[in-house]
């Protein structure tokens, strides 16, 4: 077994070093009903070459969005990630180390973090951010928590054009707590009037944007209703290409950002592992959850990073501590941040332009197409369509012609007949003219 | 010697490059990319546009290339030498699960494609799920969850889910002082108090403590098993027993099942949930902090509360219960967005089918093998906490230290300059000076062997009254000690820019 290095001489030996006769007599703790002596029911091992033919076996069951057109969007978006990004982040170095418990040894894994904590900060309009979350969803449940430790209320108004995973994942946490959940009505125009459920128990009001439906909208009534009545404005951006061409949701207020960070750098990989992003006010740093990496210097006086404010965190704190999270998304925050690093203030501007014009192309041909409107004013890339016809089915039919052609909104809320008819299309930078065309050709077809 | 080290003028020290933040190497419009110029469209964002610069620097291609490659080298990694860190299971990561995660057709699909499009996605997570509930005897398991706190959040939401469905969730949660600090922290997440239970003098729970301790208040137990002082937990069984002779739940921790896969199921321990992390005993890369993924395996009991999504399946094919009703009727509920860390499945799935039955459990041999011969090789020299024989992991206490004026963290900090990673330290609490260490199967003997001479030439040099050795070290490192009071006194968590006065000099 090729991962396997001792050999039956040194196990041998070893057992004698130990002084015992067999390997059994290390396992003599275990109660004897449980001691199992026969393989278990599964097959022996397997070499690399059969290893492989087994899971490509298992890819070619699947339809590729490298291959199909794709418009797939909902919080999680086809992005072209450089060359270098895959490379640097299967660095021995990078790949094999675990967290940076040791800061002497671990400096490599520490800078990234600090950089990635700064880079994370500057778009998201923040003056800090933690060292990652599981994902955005994940995040957005530990923001709602982190506001009612600041605020000690127990009311938080989740807003209803919120990607409803979120909402779930929220909803999920809080459920076995003395928090209470306040979900708005499900609103696809983008009207809804969220100040108007504030109250005085109101830890906090909780809004995408651009939301789940693709509107973009402007936050900053909302951060001044929410601080008249000392309550925090919670932001969440699932697509972070956004943040190179809106306003960042900082400038609008927001007193917690918490981000889905997988379109800079991190696969699509059916949904995860992902990256959550966590930004707040410097004030706020003691109540955050996750990881932080901080500056300091060594004891010769040179600038070096560690993990720090760990008081706050399981391994200390135990039962009063701000969150359980431990193992964070470290990899994808390092993918994140190198392509993050290649992009630069140019890049990413320019990377959010292409978006925005690739969905407002889009947009305009699909709106063109009879009995299709567009449900936005405005949106970045991605939008919402009302269909002729329920929006799962017409799906269906354009996988059949080998195009992923949006996102039904049943999809994610099946008990609302009003989603029915509604269609989540996205356009990134990967989607070419021609691709754009094969999808109205397709649409037109199938309605 | 400290102090004495060669000055350069470069700041670069040989091989070891003093490498500044990206934010120090900007240069306005440079970039590392090349993107098309686009079209000219109407503006759609509602008035919202970005006034201001994001305040990103400007790095090119090759700059950032070197940037990240230098950063690299100041890490230790598991490729780079032996990474005994306890309870972390630092086993060589294989790379042939980092090219099949890549494969077109797994790591680009999309997690919102039509079903009929992922039918052999679905059919992995099935085949995974097979595996880990034949490997640990359990009837079903929970797929979701992002890591091992977070499985143990399911584990637990599970619990309180069960007993509410019996009209009472119960107020406490009894677990061991020695656990993982994320199993308090995740009952108290589920709305749990948390009561403690002493260790005995043989590192094992304290089984009459146990006893006292039950009530019919009491929603569950959280064990580790084996636990954290690297012991088989030999009451286990009477633990669940006792458990569910009031109605209560076994939930164990399973961060060390390395010790123990293909030679016991915890199935037949009695326990009701357990996590697994994919990133310890199924190989995926720690890859400095994460991401993990952590499945719950479920007794009959507790499976019907199990989160969305799972795969279920049809009469065509595989399809995801993604909502609460139908086949999820007493769900509690969604923990993330999607489907879980599909790149960890299929990564922890290429392991599995590497090794197969026979490896993974000569995998458990191996590792409990090794961890008994650090014990055997260095019992004369340190001070183990208890006696052996150990599972997968040794722990030894700072006894050996008395009076060195030696202390558990100089000894670590000592091992970097041999050139290893430090076992982990002060961890579990119930021992003093806690060394937990953890070799791990993928290591040789002749690793091993050199690993243990290393530590026998420190516990000698530190009885030698050599505190000097130990409390400059490390000096070899790209930094030396660094200064954490002062991190978190006054934090400094990202870059700033310099005043204008010094960017204008």
């Amino acid at each position: 077994m090729r991962y396997l290095p001792l050999t039956d001489t040194d196990r041998r030996a070893m057992l004698g070093a130990i002084g015992v006769d067999s390997i059994d007599d290390l396992f003599v703790d275990v109660p004897e009903s449980a001691r199992r002596d026969g393989l278990v029911d599964l097959p022996t091992h397997a070499g690399e070459m059969e290893v492989e033919r087994t899971l490509s076996a298992l890819a070619a069951k699947n339809l590729s969005p490298s291959v199909a057109p794709c418009f797939l969007g909902a919080g999680a978006y086809r992005h072209h990630i450089p060359a270098s990004v895959d490379h640097l982040i299967q660095r021995s170095e990078f790949l094999t180390a675990y967290t940076p418990y040791q800061p002497e040894i671990s400096q490599g894994t520490l800078q990234v973090l600090f950089e990635f904590q700064t880079q994370v900060a500057a778009i998201t309009g923040m003056e800090v951010a933690n060292a990652s979350m599981y994902d955005g969803a994940t995040g957005c449940a530990e923001a709602v928590m982190m506001a009612h430790r600041i605020t000690k209320r127990r009311k938080s108004v989740l807003s209803g054009s919120l990607h409803p995973h979120y909402r779930d994942a929220t909803e999920t946490l809080v459920q076995f707590t003395n928090f209470e959940m306040q979900s708005a009505p499900v609103d696809a125009d983008g009207t809804e009037d969220l100040a108007a459920l504030i109250d005085k128990d109101t830890a906090c009001v909780v809004v995408q944007n651009p939301t789940f439906f693709g509107h973009v909208r402007d936050l900053t009534a909302l951060a001044d209703a929410c601080h008249r009545a000392g309550a925090l404005l919670v932001a969440v951006v699932t697509e972070v290409v956004s943040l190179g061409a809106i306003t960042s949701p900082g400038e609008m207020g927001a007193d917690i950002v918490v981000a889905e960070g997988q379109s800079i750098g991190v696969p699509l990989s059916f949904g995860g592992p992902y990256v959550g992003l966590l930004a707040t006010r410097q004030k706020y740093i003691r109540q955050m959850p996750g990881r932080l990496c901080g500056e300091t210097v060594d004891q010769d006086g040179r600038r070096g990073y560690v993990l720090t404010l760990s008081a706050r965190e399981q391994h200390i704190r135990r039962e009063k501590a701000t969150s359980n999270i431990c193992t964070n998304s470290g990899l994808c925050a390092l993918a994140f941040c190198i392509h993050l690093t290649l992009l630069g203030e140019a890049g990413f501007s320019r990377l959010a332009e292409l978006n925005h014009a690739a969905a407002a192309t889009l947009a305009d041909k699909l709106a063109a197409v009879p009995g299709v409107t567009l449900v936005n004013d405005s949106f970045f890339n991605e939008f919402t369509l009302r269909l002729p016809k329920p929006a799962a089915e017409v799906v269906e039919a354009l996988s059949a012609q080998g195009i992923l052609g949006g996102v039904p909104v049943s999809r994610l809320l099946p008990d609302d007949p009003a989603m029915a008819d509604l269609l989540l299309v996205a356009a990134t930078e990967t989607n070419t003219e021609a691709e754009m065309d094969r999808l109205v050709a397709a649409l037109t077809e199938v309605l | 010697m400290a102090g004495n080290a060669k000055q350069t003028h470069s700041g670069h020290r040989g091989l070891d490059m003093d490498e500044p933040l990206i934010f120090e190497q900007d240069a306005p419009g440079r970039t590392g990319v090349d993107l098309a110029e686009p079209p000219a469209v109407q503006d759609r964002l509602g008035g919202l546009a970005r006034r201001g610069p994001v305040g990103l620097p400007g790095l090119s291609e090759p700059q950032v290339v070197r940037h990240f490659a230098r950063l690299s080298r100041m890490n230790y990694a598991i490729d780079t030498g032996l990474y005994p860190l306890g309870s972390c299971t630092m086993k060589h990561n294989p790379r042939l699960n980092e090219k099949v995660a890549r494969l077109p057709g797994l790591g680009d699909l999309h997690p919102m494609q039509p079903e009929e499009t992922v039918q052999g996605a679905f059919e992995l997570i099935d085949t995974l799920a097979h595996w880990i509930k034949t490997l640990t005897g359990m009837p079903a398991v929970a797929m979701s969850p992002a890591a091992g706190a977070h499985g143990e959040l399911c584990g637990l939401m599970c619990i309180r889910a069960a007993h509410e469905a019996k009209g009472n969730p119960r107020a406490r949660v009894l677990v061991p002082e020695s656990a993982h600090g994320t199993n308090p922290a995740t009952a108290a997440m589920c709305g749990y108090t948390v009561d403690a239970i002493p260790a005995d003098d043989r590192g094992r729970v304290d089984l009459a403590a146990f006893e006292a301790k039950l009530g019919d208040d009491v929603a569950g137990v959280m064990l580790t098993n084996p636990n954290t002082c690297g012991l088989f937990e030999n009451d286990i069984v009477k633990v669940a027993d006792r458990i569910h002779e009031i109605g209560g739940y076994f939930y164990a921790d399973g961060a060390n099942f390395n010790a123990i896969v293909g030679r016991v199921r915890p199935g037949d321990l009695g326990i009701d949930a357990m996590h697994l992390n994919l990133h310890k005993t199924f190989s995926t890369p720690h890859g400095g902090g994460g991401p993990g993924s952590g499945p719950v395996v479920l007794s009959e009991a507790l499976a019907p509360y199990a989160p969305v999504p799972f795969v279920v399946h049809g009469p065509d094919g595989f399809r995801l219960a993604e909502h609460a009703g139908g086949d999820a009727a007493k769900t509690f509920g969604r923990m993330k967005g999607f489907h879980g860390q599909m790149g960890m499945f299929i990564r922890a799935l290429s392991y599995m089918l590497s090794h197969g039955s026979d490896g993974l459990r000569q995998v458990a041999e191996d590792a409990v093998l090794n961890a008994n011969y650090v014990l055997a090789r260095l019992q004369d020299v340190m001070s183990p906490a208890y006696p052996g024989p150990c599972m997968h992991e040794v722990l030894f206490d700072d006894h050996f230290l008395k009076d060195t004026g030696v202390s558990t963290l100089d000894f670590a900090k000592a091992m970097i300059d041999e050139g290893y990673h430090p076992m982990t330290v002060y961890f579990p609490l119930i021992v003093h000076g806690a060394m937990l260490v953890e070799p791990t199967e993928t290591e040789s003997k002749d690793s091993v062997d050199r690993f243990i001479d290393s530590l026998r030439y420190l516990a000698e040099k530190a009885k030698s009254g050599d505190t000097a050795f130990f409390e400059q070290a490390p000096e070899l490192t790209p930094r030396r000690r660094l200064d954490e009071t002062r991190a978190a006194r006054s934090p400094v968590l990202r870059w700033q820019p310099p005043p204008a006065a010094d960017a204008a000099e």
